[in-house]
């Protein structure tokens, strides 16, 4: 396989996911305006926080109110991150790798790129949020559906997954970040209360909520929510199953190639610092700093990937 | 119907019956809604749109993709005129590769007097850096769209050989693709030869014409100028199809004497490049040095064999369009033979006399750059204003010998659907015929393309043409 392919497989699946990642913000937001008495303004501050967007937003709007942030998340064509910019860059990534791709998911992300164009061709209305917000989701699971049911098992999945779970963990990541301040007092002491619009935007934005609570009968821990993100191997969206995952197809690429490369030590690297770690020993070492060593070593996880299979000249 | 039969109509004919390639065809329609078909025809639309079958137009930020539309009536031809047609493009094919040996060798129908020496040594498409090589196989055109325009039941005029890089076969298919979804019921009726194996029978021509240097399986790959390219989505749709990679000049370097892709496992061989970047773009160490597209050092491998380019570089020399007023001699010079298919009669404007007829008659003729394209540069005497002729007049003042002049051809028309029904529509046809040492290889089809305007005779898509499904009946 090309280079230059690889690359864009790889490329292709970050956007799709950050296209997803950016809509669930948004419907945390919309959601939480909706149903809280507080100032929303904090909310939709708390939004574009998650989104690491504060700069680049505060660069274009003075207020966090909700019709601006939903904009911007959604539409704005020069924050590389919204839901439009993002799909943009996937099908373009996708015409580039089109001889990589089954005509199924081709034609779906093709198709998801018409659809969310057409639904996002002006700002959308309140009463036309969820029908929208929807759209975005079953879009994008359609492709994803396509890329299941119809790819070949080869390398050109493997860049394609890792690419998906390099962005998924890394979203993750900076949720936790971002609110990690949130998480932290409550540590000392176990049993307060926590902020409940806070907690449940950081599981809402990772699609937790539901499955947290299944699994912890209700119960509302900060740190078993750090716990459930970062170590969880069950939930899809945690550090740990996402780098596991990695580790699972940068290994296959290894067997398929007979090759071992930098990217497979910093992988197992990555799988370790989650593997040897328990939630304690994270919060004494500090959640911030693990995180800040996660997102550190997850980049250069990306840049030793694009090396050693030569996405670019 | 509404115009009269002033021009060859392919469904009628002359007279109001269906000529018979088309009495099946026809008999199906006439029980048909027309509101279903223009249902169905929107139904085509969507279909490409999905597919992502566009084209990129240049200089238009806003509409960086676009549909070429597509017509739901067939254009039918039946196996007897084809097995004609095949004949006639074969014989023309066959004596272009043997032209183009020799021109870029020992130059004998030059010697011989039949083609005039100074319209090869000044012309821009004859590349001196191709004389004495000899291209894998001896073939120099693996791959040419031959233009072709009927006139009448038995009259088929050649009006170009597109022997560099001929477009639009990727809608050959994918329109055949869309009726067999949209019709179903008009192909078990029918008896539509298929064309889907044109990108296996690529493959295995251009495989056929791997170089010396190949040893195993060749490698084909399809040379893109980029995403931006007006004809990106058929170079990925060809790689794809054909199971090649698509590359770009970016993606290949010179490795041990061969030229390579850089791959996930390192850099890979590759044995028969299908180049769709133009002669002046392949290698900027030989043509034009700012090229971004081509690779540098590509023609010092070519000629050691190393690599196979299809189409060679320099047969440009035998489509333009000064060399094509020759090609009747060109065919029997190398055949032996009277050419089968028909030149339109051409005047070359260099020349005094005709020059003269041509400023004469300009209102009547169709008058072409040499080194034109895509209906650009192109005046149409009898559709243009007494502005547009005298300007066309001024630039045939100055520069003749940039220019040749042909009658207005009365070219056949096949019914479009409108709103109203079925209504005539001027069209063209570009069979694709494959050449490898061993054989020459004609899929029975093409791309029909059809000018939507009423009495427009330009069908090419940059100026508003669109396309038709072209059928071939079983014989």
């Amino acid at each position: 396989m090309l280079g230059k392919t690889a690359g864009g497989l790889f490329w292709m699946f970050r956007y799709l996911e950050r296209c997803e990642n950016t809509a669930r913000l948004v419907e945390v937001g919309f959601r939480m305006a909706m149903t809280r008495g507080g100032d929303p303004a904090d909310e939709w501050a708390s939004v574009i926080d998650t989104a690491g967007a504060r700069d680049a937003y505060l660069a274009r709007f003075d207020t966090f109110d909700g019709p601006s942030v939903i904009d911007f998340l959604l539409r704005d064509p020069d924050y590389p991150s919204s839901v439009l910019s993002s799909i943009e860059a996937a099908r373009f990534n996708a015409r580039l790798v089109r001889i990589a791709l089954t005509r199924e998911v081709w034609e779906a992300t093709n198709e998801c790129w018409m659809a969310l164009k057409a639904a996002l061709k002006r700002p959308v209305r309140e009463n036309e949020m969820t029908a929208v917000l929807g759209l975005i989701r079953q879009q994008s699971a359609l492709v994803r559906g396509a890329l299941h049911g119809s790819m070949l098992r080869n390398d050109g999945y493997d860049f394609a997954r890792v690419g998906t779970f390099l962005e998924r963990a890394d979203n993750t990541a900076r949720i936790l970040d971002v609110k990690y301040y949130v998480l932290l007092p409550s540590i000392s002491q176990i049993g307060s209360s926590l902020d409940n619009v806070q907690w449940e935007t950081v599981l809402r934005s990772v699609a937790g909520q539901r499955a947290y609570r299944w699994l912890t009968g209700g119960e509302v821990a900060p740190i078993g929510i750090a716990e459930f993100l970062i170590l969880d191997g069950r939930m899809p969206r945690s550090l740990a199953f996402c780098t596991a995952k990695m580790a699972d197809n940068l290994g296959y690429l290894e067997r398929d190639y007979g090759m071992r490369h930098p990217c497979h030590d910093q992988v197992d690297r990555l799988r370790a610092m989650l593997h040897d770690n328990d939630i304690e020993a994270i919060f004494e070492h500090g959640l911030h700093e693990f995180l800040t060593d996660f997102l550190r070593d997850s980049g250069i996880l990306a840049a030793q990937i694009e090396q050693d299979y030569r996405f670019y000249g | 119907m509404t115009d009269k039969p002033e021009f060859f109509d392919e469904m009628t004919g002359s007279g109001d019956t269906p000529r018979a390639p088309y009495a099946e065809y026809h008999r199906w329609f006439e029980g048909e809604d027309i509101a279903r078909l223009r249902h169905k025809s929107n139904e085509a639309e969507t279909f490409f749109r999905r597919t992502g079958i566009t084209f990129n137009v240049y200089g238009q930020a806003e509409a960086d993709e676009r549909l070429i539309p597509f017509d739901i009536v067939p254009r039918i031809i039946s196996g007897r005129e084809w097995s004609r047609l095949a004949r006639g493009i074969e014989q023309r094919v066959r004596a272009i590769n043997a032209f183009l040996y020799d021109i870029y060798h020992r130059q004998e129908i030059l010697r011989a007097g039949r083609v005039p020496p100074e319209l090869i040594a000044r012309n821009e498409a004859f590349l001196p850096q191709m004389i004495g090589v000899n291209p894998p196989g001896g073939v120099y055109t693996h791959i040419v769209g031959t233009d072709l325009v009927r006139t009448g039941e038995d009259e088929v005029y050649v009006l170009e050989d597109n022997a560099r890089t001929p477009s639009g076969v990727s809608y050959m298919l994918e329109n055949r693709e869309t009726m067999l979804q949209m019709f179903p019921e008009l192909f078990s009726k029918v008896r539509v030869q298929q064309v889907s194996d044109y990108p296996a029978r690529l493959r295995r021509s251009l495989a056929a014409s791997a170089p010396p240097a190949c040893s195993g399986k060749p490698v084909v790959a399809v040379l893109t100028p980029g995403i931006h390219n007006s004809a990106y989505f058929e170079h990925s749709f060809l790689a794809d199809q054909m199971g090649g990679e698509l590359v770009e000049g970016s993606d290949l370097r010179v490795v041990d004497g061969r030229i390579a892709m850089r791959t996930t496992r390192g850099y890979k061989a590759i044995d028969v490049l299908y180049r769709r970047v133009d002669d002046e773009y392949l290698d900027p160490l030989v043509f034009n040095p700012a090229s971004m597209l081509g690779v540098p050092g590509i023609m010092d491998v070519y000629r050691s064999g190393g690599i196979t380019i299809a189409n060679a570089p320099g047969t440009g020399i035998s489509d333009d369009k000064a060399i094509y007023s020759y090609m009747p001699d060109i065919v029997e010079f190398y055949t032996g033979e009277k050419a089968i298919l028909k030149n339109v009669p051409t005047w070359r404007c260099s020349d005094g006399d005709s020059l003269k007829y041509v400023l004469d008659n300009l209102a009547e003729l169709v008058v072409k750059e040499v080194h034109g394209s895509g209906g650009y540069g192109m005046l149409v005497g009898p559709a243009a204003s007494k502005k547009e002729l005298a300007a066309f007049r001024a630039k045939l003042e100055a520069k003749p010998g940039n220019y040749i002049a042909q009658p207005t051809l009365s070219l056949s028309t096949v019914p479009i659907l409108t709103k109203a029904g079925l209504a005539p529509r001027h069209v063209d046809l570009r069979p694709y015929v494959l050449v490898s040492p061993d054989k020459i290889d004609l899929v029975p089809g093409g791309l029909t393309r059809v000018a939507l305007k009423q009495g427009s005779l330009v069908v090419n898509s940059s100026q508003g043409g669109g396309t038709k499904d072209t059928w071939v009946l079983e014989e």
